[in-house]
């Protein structure tokens, strides 16, 4: 792997100071509500836009992928958590896959 | 000590959790050219789950370090609001130098769980950190180690895992807002076109996501404006 080094120092070093600034330096509360409602979506729209369409591709089988997804959707939206949520994705995802894999 | 051991059990669960995400990160990234310790080395010193799967994206490709800053900060400004949300609660004696180094642990998850306190303590929030920092790098070496010794489908399947979280973050907010529901829907629409069509599709993966990212979020700010008693579900 080229410019590891150069690169893992980017992505700690501008991950810990976008997290350690604004908890050790700024203690003044941002009023502006524009800016507040900004960063109010910013952590969903991002999450959204790395999960689609990517998640789609990470498994073998597209379709194995989107049941995946959507039975995690399910038990989210059932108020299951994180490690249970993320646990189903795999299993159905794996499910799907093992039977287009036995019945191609 | 008390508050540590409390938040020493707090992050248990969070612990468990991240030990299955993080195993699917060390797949992908010795799947995709990365060595075992170059995965661990990066989950010890990031601790960030969507921002270390677009960097490993990103260092694909040699050189493209701008590339890189700009999507981890978009990606990570989320952080920045939940550190300055947390920092109106915290004890007086948790300030200084324990700010600099506790600030590190700020992810989703601790944070959600440290700002249901009331006072967040420094013992406490130290005791939070522990189970998922040992969690988020003990999955990341099990799966870059045992990724090659697992078949290819368990692998890939495992690989959802990841997503299998964002979408645990996302669906239960989105369900109780609908402005949520529609940013979330808008940025991965946006970023489908950015995916499949022809010309949008040679813009970096990193660079094309915080695009839409921003471009969902300021639309959301503009449409949907946070009223007064939202702001402290933010």
């Amino acid at each position: 792997m080229k410019d590891f080094w150069p690169y893992l120092l980017i992505l700690a070093g501008s991950t810990y100071l976008v997290r350690a600034i604004p908890f050790a330096a700024l203690q003044k509360k941002i009023t502006n509500r524009f800016v507040r409602s900004f960063l109010y979506f910013i952590p969903f729209s991002v999450l959204a836009a790395m999960t689609l369409p990517g998640a789609l591709y990470a498994t073998g089988h597209v379709l194995a992928a989107a049941t995946g997804l959507l039975a995690g959707s399910f038990f989210a939206l059932k108020g299951r958590g994180l490690t249970f949520v993320a646990s189903i994705s795999c299993v159905a995802a794996f499910a799907v896959q093992y039977l287009l894999n036995a019945t191609a | 000590m008390h508050s540590f051991l409390r938040g020493l059990r707090a992050g248990v669960p969070i612990g468990l959790g991240y030990l299955s995400v993080s195993f699917s990160f060390g797949i992908m990234a010795v799947a995709s050219g990365f060595t075992w310790w170059q995965a661990l080395l990066i989950s010890a010193t990031t601790l960030t789950s969507a921002g270390q799967l677009a960097g490993i994206g990103v260092m694909a490709v040699p050189g493209q370090y701008v590339s890189m800053l700009i999507s981890q900060l978009t990606i990570n400004i989320r952080y920045s609001f939940m550190s300055l949300s947390l920092a109106q609660k915290t004890a007086p004696s948790f300030r200084g130098i324990k700010r600099w180094l506790l600030g590190f642990f700020m992810t989703d998850e601790i944070f959600a769980v440290a700002s249901a306190q009331e006072q967040v303590h420094t013992a406490f929030f130290g005791g939070l950190s522990v189970a998922p920092y040992v969690g988020w790098t003990v999955g990341t070496l099990l799966g870059g180690l045992l990724g090659n010794v697992l078949p290819q489908s368990v692998m890939d399947a495992l690989c959802l895992a990841m997503y299998g979280m964002f979408v645990a973050i996302i669906v239960p907010r989105a369900k109780g807002s609908k402005a949520v529901a529609i940013v979330a829907a808008g940025a991965a629409a946006l970023h489908g076109v950015f995916y499949y069509v022809p010309l949008l599709k040679a813009i970096p993966s990193g660079i094309a996501i915080s695009l839409c990212a921003i471009a969902a979020a300021v639309a959301g700010a503009y449409f949907f404006p946070l009223r007064e008693e939202q702001e402290d579900a933010a």
